[in-house]
C-alpha cells in the first residue's frame, strides 16, 4: 500500500504539471482583459505602464514558468514563514491578484473559512443524513419510507440550488423573517449569541446544500445496500442465526461503503470549490463567489491559481478514495 | 437407523406459496417427510421442483414476502419451528440446523476473514469469548480438513479455492454441532475431483459426529453413493420415498424412472441418444388438482387430469417408512 501511495504521489507530478498548462493556456486565450476594469478616461500610455508592471505583456512561456515558481517555491515559502516565524520568502515576488493587487493566496485564506464552515458542514449534514435513509430504504424496499425517500432524493436532485436557494429565502427570510438573507461575513463568533447568530446564517444556504448532497448520497447507498442484501453471503450469515441487526449492519453495510466511501471522497474537492450558486444566492463571499468575480474581471493569476488547487485537491482526492477502497475491500491489494 | 426411532426433524403438511405481481405460486405442496437421527436423506428432483424452498421455508429462511409458509407443522427436537417467533427461530438457525449452499465462490463475506465467519455463530450460540471462539474456530477449520488452520483463520475467502470454501462453509454449519445438517446442492458447483473430496469429507464427517444430514442435489450418482434413504420431488410435491437400494432397483413412479434412464451408463451398448424427459417443468400456479407430472408422464391417463395423487405405500408399511409413492398409474395399473 505504501508503495502504490508513493508510486501514485510521483505520477501525480506530471499529471498536475500538464493540467497546469492546460489552465494556464485555456485561461489566457480566453476572451477579456484585465484593463476592462480600468476607467476609460486612463491615458492610454499609463494603461500600457499599469500592463506592463503588471507583467501581462510577457511572452506566454515566461509568464508560465513564473507563475510555476511562485506558486511551487515562493508561496510555500511564504506559508512556513507565517507558520514558523521565519523570512525565507523575503524580497520575493508572490502570486498577485490583477483586480485586488494583494497575494492572491491571502485572499484564498481569508475566503476558505466561509466556504469551509458553509458548503463543508452541509456535506457532512448531508452524508450523515444520507447514510442511513439509503441505509433503511434498501432493507425496506418499495416501502412508504423508502417511496417517500425516493420522493425528496428526486426532488433534491432535480430542483436546482439556485431555486430551493430563493424560495426557502421568500418563505423563511421575507415571510417569516426567522433567517437573515445574507451572509454576514464580519460576524465574529464570541459568545452565545453570536454563535445563535452564526448558526442562523448558515441554516438556509447549509440546508440548500445539505438536501442536495444527501439526495444524490443517499441514492448510491440505497442501490449499493439493494446490490448486496441480495447476495448468497447474506443467506449465509441468515443460516447462521445472526441477527437481523448484525446481518444488515455489519455483512452487508460493510460491503455496501465500499464504493459509498470512494464517491463520497471524491465529493470532497467540490467543498473546496465552494457552492458556486448557492454562494452567489446566500451571499456568502466564499471560494465559488471569488472564482466567479475574478473570471469576471479577467484576474488571470486569481483564476489560474484558484483553479489548479481545485485540480491538486481532486487529483489528491482521488488517490486517497483508491487508498480507502483498498483499506475496506480485502480482494484489493495494490502492492 | 432404525425405522422406528423418533426422528430429529418431522415436517408434516408443509406449504409454501409465493406471492407475486402474476398471481401466487404455490412452491411446496404438502410435503411431508421425516429424518431419523444419524441418517442421510437425499433429496432429488430438477430445478423448480420445489427441494431447496422446502428446507429454506421449514427454517424460516425464504425472505417474506414473497414467500408465505401457509400451513404444515415442523417438529425438532419437541418443537414447531413453524409457530416459533423470529427471534426463537434465529437460536435454532445455525446452532440445531446448520446449513450448506450450493456456491461456495459467494456464499461467504468476502471482507470478512474465514476465522471471523466461523466465529460468529460460536459466539453467538454458544457463549463463548472470542479466545475461545478461535480456539473452536481452528478445530473446525481442521476438521473439515484445511491444513494449517490456525493461520489460515486469518486468511479473506478470496485467498480459498472453491472446494476449501465450501469446507470453510462446513466448517460453518457444524460449528455449534447440529442435530441436522441441510446441505443443498453443496457439490454442484465443484468440479468433479472437489465433489468426490467433499463427499468423503461428509461421509466421514457423518461417521465422527453423526449428525442427519438431508442433502439435496440434482445429481442421482451422488445419491446413490452417499444417501440411505431418497425422496422424490416434483413440482413442489413428494413423488416417490423409499431406501436407497430400493428405489434404485425397484423405481414405481414414472419420473424417478425416466430420472434414472437419464443416467448416462458407461457399461455395455451405447445408446443412440442421452435420454432426456421431454417437456417442461409444471409452473404451480394455484394449488394442485391434478398430478404434476400428467403433461410429461408416458402413462397418463383421464384420472390423472382430474385427481392429485396422494402418497400411498406399496410395501405394507406406512407412508414415509418404507417404500410410498403419489402415483394413480402405479395404483391402479402397475399394482392392479
Amino acid at each position: 500500500m505504501l508503495t502504490f501511495t508513493i508510486r501514485r504521489l510521483l505520477m501525480a507530478i506530471p499529471t498536475l504539471l500538464f493540467i497546469s498548462l492546460v489552465i494556464f493556456l485555456l485561461v489566457d486565450f480566453a476572451p477579456g482583459s484585465p484593463m476592462s476594469q480600468i476607467p476609460l478616461t486612463v491615458p492610454p500610455e499609463v494603461r500600457l505602464k499599469i500592463i506592463e508592471a503588471m507583467g501581462a505583456n510577457d511572452p506566454l512561456f515566461v509568464r508560465y514558468l513564473l507563475w510555476l515558481k511562485q506558486f511551487f517555491w515562493v508561496e510555500p515559502l511564504v506559508l512556513f514563514d507565517t507558520l514558523f516565524g521565519t523570512s525565507h520568502a523575503h524580497g520575493m515576488q508572490r502570486i498577485v491578484s490583477w483586480q485586488s493587487r494583494s497575494p492572491v493566496m491571502d485572499i484564498i485564506w481569508q475566503r476558505l473559512p466561509q466556504t469551509l464552515s458553509v458548503v463543508g458542514s452541509a456535506y457532512v449534514i448531508g452524508v450523515l443524513i444520507a447514510l442511513p435513509i439509503g441505509i433503511y430504504s434498501a432493507y425496506r424496499q418499495y416501502s412508504w419510507f423508502d417511496q417517500l425517500g425516493t420522493f425528496i432524493a428526486m426532488i433534491g436532485f432535480s430542483v436546482p440550488t439556485f431555486f430551493t436557494g430563493v424560495v426557502l429565502i421568500l418563505v423563511f427570510s421575507v415571510n417569516l423573517g426567522w433567517f437573515p438573507s445574507i451572509y454576514d461575513t464580519s460576524l465574529r463568533v464570541t459568545d452565545w449569541e453570536s454563535f445563535l447568530k452564526q448558526v442562523k446564517q448558515m441554516a438556509m444556504p447549509v440546508a440548500v446544500l445539505a438536501l442536495y448532497n444527501a439526495a444524490q448520497i443517499s441514492r448510491y447507498m440505497r442501490s449499493s445496500m439493494l446490490d448486496n442484501l441480495a447476495q448468497d453471503y447474506v443467506r449465509t450469515a441468515r443460516a447462521k442465526g445472526m441477527a437481523e441487526r448484525v446481518v444488515v449492519l455489519k455483512h452487508v453495510l460493510r460491503n455496501s461503503l465500499i464504493p459509498v466511501v470512494t464517491v463520497i471522497a471524491l465529493g470532497i474537492p467540490t467543498i473546496f470549490g465552494g457552492a458556486i450558486i448557492t454562494e452567489q444566492v446566500f451571499k456568502v463571499n466564499g471560494l465559488g463567489a471569488l472564482l466567479i468575480n475574478a473570471i469576471h474581471g479577467s484576474d488571470l493569476p486569481m483564476v489560474q491559481t484558484l483553479t489548479f488547487i481545485f485540480a491538486v485537491l481532486i487529483v489528491m482526492f482521488n488517490l486517497i478514495a483508491d487508498v480507502l477502497y483498498g483499506m475496506l475491500d480485502p480482494r484489493i491489494r495494490y502492492d | 437407523m432404525a425405522d422406528g426411532a423418533t426422528p430429529v426433524l418431522d415436517v408434516r403438511g408443509l406449504k409454501t406459496v409465493f406471492r407475486t405481481r402474476g398471481g401466487e405460486v404455490h412452491a411446496v405442496n404438502s410435503v411431508s417427510f421425516h429424518l431419523n437421527p444419524g441418517e442421510l436423506l437425499g433429496v432429488v428432483g430438477e430445478s423448480g421442483s420445489g427441494k431447496s424452498v422446502t428446507m429454506m421455508s421449514l427454517i424460516g429462511l425464504l425472505p417474506s414476502p414473497p414467500a408465505d409458509v401457509r400451513a404444515g407443522t415442523v417438529m425438532l427436537g419437541g418443537r414447531d419451528l413453524l409457530k416459533m417467533s423470529a427471534d426463537d427461530l434465529r437460536d435454532v438457525r445455525g446452532a440445531k440446523v446448520g446449513f450448506v449452499f450450493q456456491d461456495p465462490m459467494t456464499s461467504l463475506n468476502p471482507v470478512f476473514t474465514v476465522g471471523n465467519q466461523i466465529m460468529e455463530p460460536l459466539i453467538r450460540h454458544m457463549g463463548l469469548n472470542k479466545k475461545q471462539a478461535q480456539i473452536r474456530a481452528a478445530e473446525l477449520l481442521a476438521l473439515v480438513g484445511i491444513p494449517d488452520a490456525a493461520a489460515r483463520l486469518k486468511s479473506y475467502p478470496h485467498q480459498f479455492s472453491g472446494g476449501m470454501r465450501q469446507r470453510v462453509m462446513i466448517a460453518i454449519a457444524l460449528a455449534c454441532d447440529p442435530d441436522v445438517l441441510i446441505a443443498d446442492e453443496p457439490t454442484t458447483a465443484l468440479d468433479v475431483t472437489i465433489q468426490a473430496q467433499i463427499l468423503e469429507l461428509v461421509k466421514d464427517l457423518r461417521q465422527k459426529l453423526g449428525m442427519a444430514i438431508v442433502w439435496i442435489t440434482h445429481d442421482l450418482g451422488v445419491i446413490a453413493g452417499i444417501a440411505d434413504r431418497v425422496m422424490v420431488m416434483y413440482g413442489g410435491q413428494v413423488v416417490e420415498q423409499a431406501p436407497v437400494r430400493e428405489l434404485f432397483a425397484n423405481p414405481q413412479h414414472p419420473y424417478t424412472r425416466a430420472l434414472l434412464k437419464t443416467i448416462p451408463s458407461l457399461t455395455g451398448e451405447r445408446e443412440a441418444r442421452l435420454q432426456v424427459i421431454e417437456g417442461q417443468p409444471p409452473i404451480l400456479s394455484g394449488a394442485p388438482t391434478a398430478c404434476p407430472f400428467r403433461a410429461r408422464c408416458a402413462y397418463a391417463f383421464a384420472r390423472c387430469e382430474v385427481e392429485n395423487p396422494e402418497r400411498r405405500a406399496i410395501d405394507g408399511r406406512a407412508v414415509g417408512q418404507g417404500h410410498d409413492v403419489a402415483c394413480h398409474w402405479t395404483a391402479e395399473v402397475a399394482h392392479a
